[in-house]
């Protein structure tokens, strides 16, 4: 950027720096999740299990917030609670898995090119599904109950609930089981442990997304408007800026991903239910909350801190299993009552 | 004279079940600076959110330049060459002061002209110019939310208590910028409870109460007429 400041004027005042609490504060989010990875470590024990443990943790929370990301911005930007974003989940699932069983011959050969080949087709079809589907659901039925809460909740409910019937008529009332691309079956041996390949490149595609969005977020003018927007959504219009049109662009992009996370989900669980959507939603509202409603940043740190603690409490203490995500949100919330990192203020 | 640059008839808003403004009437003449004066509550920032559409006037006729915008929304407004100063300012705290000009100059990048006019009227823009607007203080998060709106060619700029709960010193320098704005030819709506700015700047003077406008004139003549002033203002005379 030429941006530079040859009109400054001569005195060159500096930050007064922050005290190490104040430092402390602002990154202690950030060192939660080391922190509960070493933590898990020394309760566990051995190396290769508390590896398998992890990656399998950042997986579940990588996919977690894939589903979680579009939820945060779309409340962030027009304070629009959404229980309907499940339905994407679900509805996302069952076209990518109905798209790889239609591409039987690539997902069957050992060949990872084809293999990979057909998983990009079932995401890219889930994803166009899903992003259609977002259109229409908020034009239908979010634009009539802007600036209502409750009537929000109930009709997206409503929502959720006729699209996962719909899912009922279309595939038949059964879950469906599938088996995944014949290279992403197996287990690689990742410094010492074994790691199912699968979870490796969930990791991986979530980081690429995560690292993806961030940029488009700090470095283009639409991100700018999406972050000014979830601040100030008036002053963003005073600028000029349509901020209806951004809020539903987000909206369709928000529900394409969740559509994404249902393929990723999908074949993560190896079984799709029409219900799948409505489950997750628990876990992508608590990430949601933790996080800070309207942060990406902190719905990302609160999806791995939710997958990490589950997996290793469910090695640990497998009856806590259940609770410790809830555990989680309590600590948070009482520790920051707006998330880890709030962007929108409490309303 | 040639036509108002802001011409007001009539207007009603209510916020909510309170009803606000009751037939704002007002004339702006081009390339001057009207000040809307009044005591507290009597609704100028009413007004001036009616006139952007952060509040939908019940009844009356917003032109703009002679174009009728009172059912327009608002970013259709401010495209067409509006700059807005609200009274809480708008900083975006968690954009720097970078990314918060960058946005403010909605048709196309800030000219490397505006930005060095614009660190010429606020130094400390420059200086903190990569830094979150969140950390600026009271003064410069001030000075941003005005240098957004010279970001850009403006017909009009509304602005709302530039001077409010600011230290003296930074009090002259907004009303300093404000007076070079000025100088260009720039058609200011400006609210402002600090009578010695108002003084200062103003070419002419709209007095509301009640949801209405009671007095409109010269501003040179409401500042020489003491009782005028104690009439509209209820301003303890000499007090400024």
């Amino acid at each position: 950027m030429s941006v530079q400041s040859e009109g400054a004027p001569a005195h060159r005042p500096t930050f007064a720096a922050l005290s190490a609490r104040d430092k402390l504060a602002k990154s202690a989010p950030f060192l939660l999740l080391p922190v509960l990875a070493l933590v898990g470590l020394a309760l566990i024990g051995t190396w290769p299990t508390w590896l398998t443990l992890t990656v399998s943790g950042l997986a579940m929370g990588m996919m977690i917030f894939v589903m979680a990301s579009g939820l945060t911005l779309v409340f962030g930007l027009m304070d629009v609670i959404n229980f309907g974003h499940g339905a994407f989940i679900s509805v996302g699932a069952f076209v990518g898995i109905s798209v790889l069983a239609g591409l039987g011959d690539w997902t069957g050969a050992a060949s990872l090119a084809l293999n990979i080949g057909a998983v990009l087709a079932a995401v890219i079809a889930a994803m166009a599904v899903t992003g259609a589907l977002g259109w229409g659901f908020e034009r239908v039925l979010v634009r009539p109950v802007y600036g209502a809460h409750l009537r929000q909740i109930l009709v997206t409910v409503g929502g959720l609930i006729v699209i996962e019937q719909m899912i009922h008529v279309v595939w038949g009332p059964d879950e469906i089981f599938l088996t995944r691309p014949e290279m992403l079956k197996g287990v690689t041996l990742f410094a010492g442990a074994a790691v199912e390949t699968y979870r490796l490149l969930a990791v991986v595609v979530g980081l690429v997304l995560f690292v993806a969005m961030r940029m488009v977020l700090r470095r283009t003018k639409i991100g700018l408007i999406v972050r000014a927007g979830v601040q100030n959504g008036e002053m963003v219009e005073a600028l000029g800026y349509r901020l209806r049109l951004v809020f539903v662009g987000t909206f369709v992009a928000g529900s394409a991903l969740a559509g994404l996370g249902g393929v990723m989900w999908g074949l993560y669980q190896e079984v799709i239910t029409a219900g799948m959507g409505e489950e997750m939603m628990i876990l992508v509202f608590v990430v949601v909350i933790i996080g800070g409603l309207g942060s990406v940043e902190g719905a990302f740190i609160g999806a791995l801190l939710v997958g990490l603690l589950q997996n290793y409490v469910a090695f640990l203490a497998p009856k806590l299993a259940l609770v410790s995500n809830i555990g989680l949100m309590t600590a948070i919330l009482m520790w920051r009552p707006e998330g880890m990192l709030p962007v929108v203020r409490a309303k | 004279m040639s036509e108002p640059i802001l011409k007001l008839e009539g207007i009603e808003t209510d916020i909510g079940r309170y009803h606000i403004l009751s037939g704002v009437d007002l004339e702006m003449p081009r390339g001057q600076v009207t000040m809307l004066l009044g005591r507290n509550g009597v609704g100028k920032t009413t007004t001036l959110r009616s006139v952007i559409g952060h509040w939908r006037a019940k009844s009356g006729r917003i032109l703009f330049d002679g174009q009728d915008i009172t059912r327009m929304p608002t970013p259709a407004i401010a495209r067409m060459g509006l700059g807005f100063v609200p009274e809480d300012m708008g900083i975006f705290s968690d954009l720097t002061v970078e990314e918060n000009m960058t946005l403010a100059a909605a048709s196309g990048p800030l000219s490397p002209k505006r930005r060095d006019r614009i660190f010429a009227a606020f130094p400390p823009l420059a200086t903190f110019w990569r830094a979150p607007a969140g950390t600026l203080s009271g003064g410069q998060k001030q000075m941003l939310s005005i240098a957004r709106a010279m970001a850009e060619e403006r017909r009009l700029y509304l602005i709302d208590e530039p001077t409010k709960g600011l230290a003296p010193a930074i009090v002259s320098t907004m009303a300093a910028a404000l007076r070079e704005l000025k100088r260009e030819g720039a058609s200011i709506l400006l609210v402002e409870q600090n009578f010695a700015v108002a003084r200062a700047l103003g070419d002419r003077a709209a007095v509301m109460e009640g949801g209405r406008i009671v007095w409109t004139g010269a501003m040179a003549e409401l500042a020489t007429d003491a009782k005028l002033q104690s009439r509209l203002l209820g301003l303890s005379v000499e007090g400024v």
